[in-house]
């Protein structure tokens, strides 16, 4: 009796903390059991509708496994095609310079085929915010070889581990772009734990701000797991991106705009 | 007072743009089309319209960019030469997958690889019969001179809106370059509203605009490409675009376009002081071809010769059009090399009515 007493407490108005936000729709996700894009998605839509943008603001949806992300949020999008984001989103911007632009990728998309775009959308200094997953391998095709699949790190395309000399070194896109005098504010982030999930969620806010005082380009990555792909489960997969991915990509801000 | 001025055929798509009401360009430099480009940022629109002009790091970006800016329901264009169209050919695909309407003008030159930077008709399949992939259709218009360069940007703009569908001026370097006295229309202003398909910003009242050319649903993606060969065949019967001269009393005909459109012009003089009764038909649409048209003028003749700069390929559809009825062949230069009207009628002579 006490028990359901506690329940009909915590159903009360006053007392709800958490709430799914108004900027996903209902739609049931694709994304596998564990995998960081839900957790990514939600807390992007989360900022937009604390801020008060939805009607402002236009998303642009890469390929890969967060291809459908269309389908979940309730913002007008574009689906670009694989690594031009950056280009659509220059576009997007300079024809609408009021509206929020934000781009969505991961590290296939971002890191190898579209690091032109990347890179000089960075350069540029195009008033947006790009949003980098890397989960170091690609997840929809099957869990082959990223450009930040690590050294050793197997995937369908490197069975015996990502060996350097035949096979190239991992790619650091964000330390790459921090570089630019484009971007105002780069950082590198993770939502695996509740903690970093509010660590990421203050970065996007951040980013979004920065753009709307027109400060050049914001540019957070979210380190990720593909335990799909990784072939483990979810919390092994995390334990696993803790040990290994976190040394090679450290999280944390590699550029913040000075204040004034 | 209507003023006539002398340009290059690039400069007049510029200025033509810029009056059209364009909202943004993308482009990077290739000979022989830099002009286009170069005149735009010489004449600021930003300050005379408010429109966007930026130079992109690549082919697949401006594409790319075109997309962004379409879907967003602006006026956009790009313009490029033979090997750079060929690098957007994959922007394009998806550009008709997610039916948005944009101009990309292609100031042709010889090929295949990077060619020459000399006037060429080579991409004529690659224009008309889809260069990307998937099943699907640009509208092509082929410009004769720099005031068709001038006047086809608001038709395409016009075209492009009203189907919803990337359209192609193709041109190639000798129109691109030279220089010839237009007359523009007076500035349009930039489009206030936009499209209702447009993303824009969701306003509270209605549901996301999503533009994509993705339906993973097969049975869905089929009918969508029922859809949008329902609307080529809406453009095939009312968009097609011509012009035939001297061909009433004609025994033989010249089908050429653009650059070979002019050339012909001056063979067909040369014949006709020889006592032989030639005309021209001139496609203007590229896609959709005039089928029917050139069908019609086959009943009347007794031989038609393609003249292009290529190895032969709009010759493909002027045979599809004649059924072997009469005789067709094709004459060409190609590597960026220009036929005299004296060899022309020469082949006439040679290939059609000697052959």
């Amino acid at each position: 009796m006490a028990e359901k007493v506690v329940n009909q407490e915590m159903i009360k108005p006053e007392n709800l903390v958490y709430q799914k936000t108004k900027v996903l729709n209902d739609n049931v996700m694709h994304y596998c059991p564990g995998c960081g894009h839900g957790t990514a998605h939600r807390i992007i839509a989360e900022v937009i509708e604390e801020m008060d943008i939805q009607s402002e603001i236009i998303g642009i949806a890469p390929v890969g496994c967060s291809v459908l992300m269309y389908n979940y949020f309730n913002v007008d999008m574009q689906e670009a095609a694989h690594g031009r984001a950056p280009a659509v989103g220059t576009a997007v911007k300079r024809l609408l310079p009021e509206k929020f632009v934000f781009t969505y990728q991961g590290d296939g998309d971002l890191a190898a085929i579209g690091t032109a775009e990347t890179i000089h959308a960075c350069n540029r200094g195009e008033n947006i915010t790009m949003f980098f997953i890397n989960n170091g391998i690609y997840g929809m095709t099957g869990g082959q070889m990223a450009p930040t699949t690590l050294e050793g790190m197997k995937s369908s395309t490197s069975p015996y581990g990502r060996d350097i000399p035949m096979m190239g070194n991992p790619l650091k896109m964000t330390e790459l772009v921090a570089q630019l005098p484009g971007t105002c504010y780069v950082t590198r982030q993770a939502v695996h734990d509740p903690s970093h999930v509010r660590k990421t969620k203050k970065a996007v806010r951040k980013a979004l701000e920065y753009q709307k005082k027109n400060m050049g380009t914001s540019f957070i990555e979210i380190v990720s797991n593909c335990n799909s792909g990784w072939k483990m489960a979810p919390v092994e997969a995390n334990n696993w991106m803790v040990e290994n991915m976190f040394p090679f990509f450290p999280l944390g801000d590699l550029k913040v705009p000075e204040e004034k | 007072m209507e003023e006539y001025k002398l340009m290059k055929g690039n400069e007049a798509i510029a200025e033509a743009a810029i009056r059209a009401g364009t909202d943004g360009y993308f482009g990077y430099p290739i000979t022989p089309q830099s002009e286009v480009m170069e005149y735009l940022m010489a004449e600021k629109p930003h300050e005379r319209t408010g429109m966007v002009v930026l130079q992109a790091e690549s082919e697949v970006a401006s594409i790319n960019m075109l997309y962004g800016g379409a879907a967003a329901g602006k006026k956009v264009f790009t313009s490029s030469s033979s090997p750079g169209v060929s690098l957007m050919q994959e922007g394009i695909s998806y550009i008709a997958g997610a039916e948005l309407p944009c101009l990309i003008v292609n100031v042709a030159r010889g090929g295949p690889g990077l060619g020459t930077i000399q006037p060429g008709q080579a991409d004529y399949f690659q224009a008309t019969k889809g260069g990307g992939h998937g099943d699907y259709n640009l509208i092509v218009l082929a410009p004769a001179s720099v005031q068709e360069m001038a006047d086809f940007v608001s038709l395409s703009y016009d075209l492009a809106f009203k189907y919803r569908n990337p359209v192609m001026i193709l041109s190639d370097g000798a129109i691109g370059q030279m220089m010839e006295k237009v007359k523009f229309k007076e500035q349009e202003p930039r489009m206030k509203t936009p499209p209702d398909w447009a993303t824009v910003g969701k306003p509270a009242d209605r549901g996301p605009n999503i533009i994509t050319s993705l339906d993973l649903d097969p049975a869905r993606q089929e009918r969508f490409n029922h859809k949008l060969q329902e609307k080529y065949k809406k453009i095939r019967e009312k968009e097609i675009l011509f012009e035939e001269i001297d061909c009433e009393d004609a025994d033989y005909a010249f089908v050429a376009y653009g650059t070979s459109a002019r050339i012909c012009q001056k063979s067909m003089q040369l014949a006709r002081e020889e006592g032989i009764k030639v005309g021209l038909f001139r496609p203007i649409t590229l896609w959709p071809f005039p089928y029917e048209q050139v069908t019609r003028l086959s009943k009347k003749i007794k031989g038609m010769l393609s003249v292009e700069l290529s190895a032969g390929q709009m010759v493909e559809d002027v045979r599809l059009a004649v059924e072997g009825k009469i005789k067709v062949h094709h004459y060409g230069r190609m590597g960026g090399m220009i036929p005299t009207p004296e060899e022309i009628v020469l082949a006439l002579k040679k290939q059609i009515i000697g052959g």
